[in-house]
């Protein structure tokens, strides 16, 4: 049972994974160079937030054609749980995972503090440590994270339960407030804002260690 | 060149590059934010010519422009090849349309 952190050229947020996933909560997890292309013995896979391949074209694009990524793909049609976060989120809407797009900040700000999130796991596997309309407080940093997608897309999603994390109080102009997105299926998860920063009490909150234990549970 | 090794003689040559030449052409893609996407650097920018005294600006959008150039059997073919390659990497559909000119290039 072992988490797969994925590491792309421009990932930062890999090792605050590890940390928060090995070194918090004792779960086991090592680090996957996206020019490998096995996922053996991996139980769950990490996309961590970052800058890869420099946000060069649009964030995400390069790295969705990662030989890993094929893997991955892979990987979730079977059923295997998946957890994109904020550069991941970009990556996992890039390579087709998950509908819609993220695009820059309305305010063009690359905003970067705690954000209260409203929680609606419905049938979202890593959310279901949390409680319906459940509101919790996970940091955000990013510059191109103002979740869209086409009308009808939107209302699907709506209907089929799949926005899981909204935000309190919009910090980016999201529509819907969307901070996250599951799939129909509910094993591929992509948000925004940093539950690995949340998990560790140093930092002051603790409220993203049920979403990175359901990883393995 | 591998084949013109292979072959040898100068005569073969010749033929070899008269086979294996393709036409080569360069394409230029531009990328657009669709309509109905807001496009918060555009507005930023148009706000700032509005400072330098520019009167009238209706609108102004931000896109991107890329030029490639690519070896094909005809303009059909090449147009084909780079209108996959727009939707598979170059624009997101969700965000973005895009167009291409393309022209021959000499040899």
């Amino acid at each position: 049972m072992t988490v797969g952190i994925v590491v792309f050229p421009g990932s930062n947020c890999d090792r605050d994974m590890a940390w928060a996933l090995s070194g918090i909560l004792d779960l086991p997890c090592r680090f996957l160079w996206h020019d490998t292309t096995s996922l053996e013995d991996i139980q769950a896979v990490v996309l961590p937030g970052g800058f890869s391949y420099g946000d060069y074209l649009r964030c995400g694009a390069l790295a969705s054609l990662s030989p890993l990524l094929h893997a991955v793909h892979a990987f979730a049609a079977d059923g295997g749980p998946v957890l994109g976060i904020c550069n991941g989120f970009q990556v996992l809407t890039e390579m087709g995972l998950l509908p819609g797009a993220l695009t820059r900040n309305q305010n063009l700000h690359f905003i970067c503090e705690p954000c209260e999130l409203v929680v609606s796991p419905g049938s979202c596997h890593l959310l279901k440590g949390y409680g319906e309309q459940e509101r919790v407080q996970f940091p955000i940093a990013h510059g191109e994270g103002r979740y869209q997608c086409q009308a009808d897309t939107l209302s699907e999603l709506e209907q089929n339960g799949q926005l899981v994390l909204r935000y309190g109080h919009n910090p980016n102009g999201s529509i819907l407030d969307v901070a996250g997105v599951c799939n129909r299926s509910g094993n591929v998860l992509g948000l925004m804002p940093h539950p690995e920063r949340a998990s560790d009490p140093l930092l002051g909150g603790i409220d993203g260690q049920r979403l990175l234990q359901a990883l393995l549970g | 060149m591998t084949i013109k090794k292979r072959f040898g003689s100068s005569n073969c040559e010749d033929r070899c590059d008269c086979l294996f030449a393709l036409p080569r052409y360069q394409a230029r893609v531009e990328v657009q934010l669709r309509p109905s996407v807001l496009d918060p650097a555009g507005e930023a920018t148009r706000s700032a010519a509005a400072r330098l005294g520019i009167e009238g600006l209706q609108s102004l959008r931000i896109g991107k422009a890329i030029v490639l150039s690519l070896e094909a059997a005809d303009a059909k073919q090449a147009e084909a090849q780079v209108g996959v390659l727009c939707d598979r990497l170059l624009a997101n559909p969700v965000t973005e349309n895009w167009s291409i000119s393309l022209e021959e290039l000499q040899a």
